[in-house]
C-alpha cells in the first residue's frame, strides 16, 4: 500500500464524461516518429475531452510524449492516427482560435522586436484595426504586469519576464484554447509561484480553456481543476482526476490544505506507477474500485 | 569609448606607418619606391579634376549598381531557394559549381555576350559578388529557429508576413556576413572588369600608368582603391550597427551570463 492510499479519507473522483460538444476533444491519438533507427511510438492511445472554460493540467514523466501531444493538438505536427477536434471541427493545421506558449521562452519571442511589437504581431497579422490592437496589447501587458517595459527587447528581460511576454502575446490574441508546454520549467521558484497565480487570474478573467502541461505534480494540483496523468512512453491516459480544491487558491493556504496533500500524494503515486509503464484500463478500474 | 579615443585608435596606426615609411624612404633614390609627400601631391594632381569625373565616378557608379543587384538578387533568390526544399536540393550542387568559377574568366565570355559596355562590367561584378550573399541567405533560412517557426505557425503568420517579420530579420546576421565579403569581391571585380578592352575607369587608368612607367601615378591609383575600400567598410559598419543592434545586444548578454 502506498502512502496516498492510507491517507486518503475521501475517494478520488474520476471525471464524468462531458455531455455537450466539448471545446477540445482528443480521440485515440497516436504518434509514431519515423526515425532512421526504427519507429518510436511516443504516444500510443490518448483520449480525453476539455469542456469550454476548463483549466486542465497534464502531468507525465519526462519523455512521456507531452510535447508530442501538444504539437498534435495545436496542429503543428500530424498525428499517426486518431483525431483532434476543436469545437467540433477537425484540427488539420494550426487553428486560428488556439494559442501556444512554449517551454523555451528564450526562443519563442522575436529578438529583433520590442516587447510591444512581439505582443502586437499576431494581431497585426490578423489585420486587427490599429486602435483596437493598441488597446488589446496594453491590456495584455498590464495583465501580466509588464506595462512598464514595452520598449525593451526580450533579451533585456529576465527569464520569468520573457515568459510573461509570451503569455501576454497569447492573451492579447484572445484564443478560445490556450496550450502551455511546461512554461515555467526554467524559471526560479518564486517567479514560478507568481506565474502560477497569474495563469489562474488570467483564466478567470478571460474564461479561456487552458491545457497546461507540466512535470511538476504540485503545480498540476495547485493550478488545475482537473489533472490528467499520463503513463510513460508509449503513452496512454493513466488517470483523469478532478481537483476539488476551492476556486480561490493561494500559494500558502491552498498548499497547506489536507486535501491538497492527499491529491498530490495520489498523483505522485500514479506517476510512480506510470514510470513502470502503461497500464490497461482494467487495472485502472480495479485500482479506482479499491480506493472507494 | 569616447569619440576622441575612437578617432585616435582609427588614425593612430596609419599615421605611425606613414611616419615609418617616410623615414625609410627618406634617402631612397629607387624609382619604384614612392615617398609620402610626393605621393600625396601626385594623388591630388592625378585624381582631383577631370579624372575624377571621367574615371573614378563611372567606376564607383558601376560598383554601386553591381553591388546593389548582387545583394538584392542574392537575398531574394536565397530566401526563395532556402525556403523551398526541392528547389534547394535541386540547385545546391549547381550553385557550388558556379561559385567555384573564378569570375575573371567570365569577362571574355560576357564581353561576347553583352558587348563591351557598362552592362558587361556590372555583370562581372554581379557574377562574383552575388555568391556570398546568396549562399549565406540559403544557409540562414535553412537554420531558422524551430521554436520561433512554430510560434509563427501557431499564430497563423504565413506567406509574405512570415518572410517580412520572421525569416528576413532572422537571416540578417548571415546576410550581413555575406555582404561584407561581397563588398571586397565587388571592388576587385570592378578593377578587373576595366582591365580588359576598356578605355576608362579606375582599373584601366592604373594599368595604363603601369604600362607607361608612371610609377607615382600608379601608386596613387592604388591608394584611391584603398580609400574606396575603406569608405565601403565604413558605410557597411554604419548600416550593420543599425540593422543588427538587436543581434549584438543579444550576443553580449548571452556571453555575459
Ligand atoms: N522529432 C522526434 N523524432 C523522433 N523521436 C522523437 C521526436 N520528438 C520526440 N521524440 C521521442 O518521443 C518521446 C516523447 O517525447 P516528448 O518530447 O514529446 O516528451 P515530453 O513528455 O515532452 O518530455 P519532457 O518532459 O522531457 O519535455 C521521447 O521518447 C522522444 O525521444
Ligand atoms: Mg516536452
Amino acid at each position: 500500500m502506498t502512502v496516498s492510499e492510507t491517507t486518503m479519507n475521501q475517494p478520488v473522483q474520476p471525471v464524468q464524461p462531458i455531455q455537450a460538444v466539448p471545446m477540445l476533444s482528443v480521440r485515440g491519438l497516436q504518434k509514431i516518429y519515423k526515425v532512421p533507427g526504427g519507429d518510436v511510438e511516443a504516444v500510443r492511445d490518448l483520449t480525453f475531452d476539455l469542456a469550454e472554460g476548463e483549466l486542465v493540467c497534464l502531468v507525465g514523466p519526462s519523455g512521456s510524449g507531452k510535447t508530442t501531444l501538444l504539437k498534435c493538438i495545436s496542429g503543428l505536427m500530424e498525428q499517426t492516427s486518431g483525431t483532434v477536434e476543436l469545437n467540433g471541427s477537425k484540427v488539420t493545421g494550426p487553428p486560428k482560435s488556439m494559442a501556444v506558449v512554449f517551454q523555451e521562452y528564450g526562443r519563442s519571442l522575436f529578438p529583433w522586436m520590442t516587447v510591444r511589437a512581439n505582443v502586437e504581431l499576431p494581431l497585426k497579422n490578423q489585420k486587427v484595426p490599429k486602435a483596437e490592437r493598441a488597446a488589446l496589447v496594453d491590456a495584455a501587458l498590464k495583465s501580466v504586469g509588464l506595462d512598464h517595459v514595452p520598449k525593451s527587447y526580450p533579451w533585456q528581460l529576465s527569464g520569468g519576464m520573457q515568459q510573461r511576454v509570451a503569455i501576454a502575446r497569447a492573451v492579447a490574441y484572445r484564443p478560445q484554447v490556450l496550450l502551455m508546454d511546461e512554461p515555467f520549467a526554467a524559471v526560479d521558484a518564486q517567479t514560478r509561484a507568481d506565474l502560477e497565480d497569474l495563469i489562474r487570474t488570467i483564466w478567470k478573467q478571460l474564461g479561456v480553456t487552458i491545457l497546461f502541461v507540466t512535470h511538476d505534480i504540485d503545480e498540476s494540483v495547485y493550478l488545475g481543476e482537473r489533472v490528467i496523468v499520463l503513463s510513460s512512453s508509449p503513452t496512454v491516459v493513466q488517470e483523469d482526476l478532478k481537483i476539488d480544491l476551492p476556486a480561490e487558491r493561494d500559494q500558502l493556504n491552498t498548499r497547506a490544505l489536507p486535501r491538497f496533500m492527499e491529491l498530490r500524494s495520489h498523483v505522485y503515486a500514479e506517476i510512480q506507477r506510470a514510470k513502470l509503464g502503461p497500464v490497461t484500463e482494467q487495472i485502472t478500474a480495479q485500482r479506482r474500485a479499491s480506493l472507494r | 569609448m569616447s569619440p576622441l579615443k575612437r578617432i585616435a585608435y582609427f588614425v593612430g596606426l596609419p599615421i605611425l606607418l606613414i611616419i615609418v615609411w617616410w623615414a625609410l624612404s627618406f634617402g631612397s633614390t629607387n624609382f619604384f619606391v614612392p615617398k609620402p609627400i610626393e605621393l600625396a601631391q601626385t594623388l591630388w594632381s592625378t585624381w582631383i579634376g577631370d579624372r575624377f569625373f571621367d574615371d573614378v565616378l563611372p567606376s564607383l557608379g558601376r560598383l554601386a549598381v553591381g553591388l546593389f543587384f548582387a545583394i538584392a538578387l542574392g537575398i531574394v533568390l536565397g530566401l526563395l531557394i532556402g525556403s523551398t526544399r526541392w528547389l534547394r536540393n535541386l540547385l545546391e550542387p549547381l550553385l557550388e559549381f558556379f561559385r567555384a568559377i573564378p569570375p575573371p574568366v567570365l569577362v571574355p565570355l560576357l564581353m561576347l555576350l553583352i558587348g563591351i559596355n557598362d552592362g558587361m562590367k556590372v555583370a562581372v561584378i554581379i557574377s562574383g559578388a552575388i555568391w556570398p550573399v546568396l549562399l549565406n541567405t540559403v544557409e540562414g533560412v535553412r537554420a531558422v529557429d524551430s521554436v520561433l517557426n512554430d510560434s509563427c505557425r501557431s499564430y497563423g503568420i504565413a506567406g509574405f508576413a512570415r518572410i517580412r517579420y520572421f525569416v528576413l530579420p532572422a537571416v540578417t546576421p548571415q546576410i550581413m556576413a555575406g555582404v561584407r565579403q561581397s563588398l571586397s569581391i565587388g571592388l576587385i571585380l570592378m578593377v578587373i572588369s576595366e582591365m580588359f578592352a576598356s578605355s576608362s575607369g579606375l582599373g584601366f587608368t592604373i594599368v595604363q600608368f603601369q604600362r607607361n612607367f608612371a610609377i607615382p601615378e600608379m601608386w596613387s591609383g592604388i591608394v584611391v582603391l584603398g580609400l574606396i575600400g575603406l569608405g565601403l567598410a565604413l558605410i557597411f559598419q554604419f548600416v550593420e550597427r543599425r540593422v543588427l543592434h538587436w543581434y549584438h545586444g543579444l550576443k553580449e548578454i548571452t556571453h555575459d551570463s
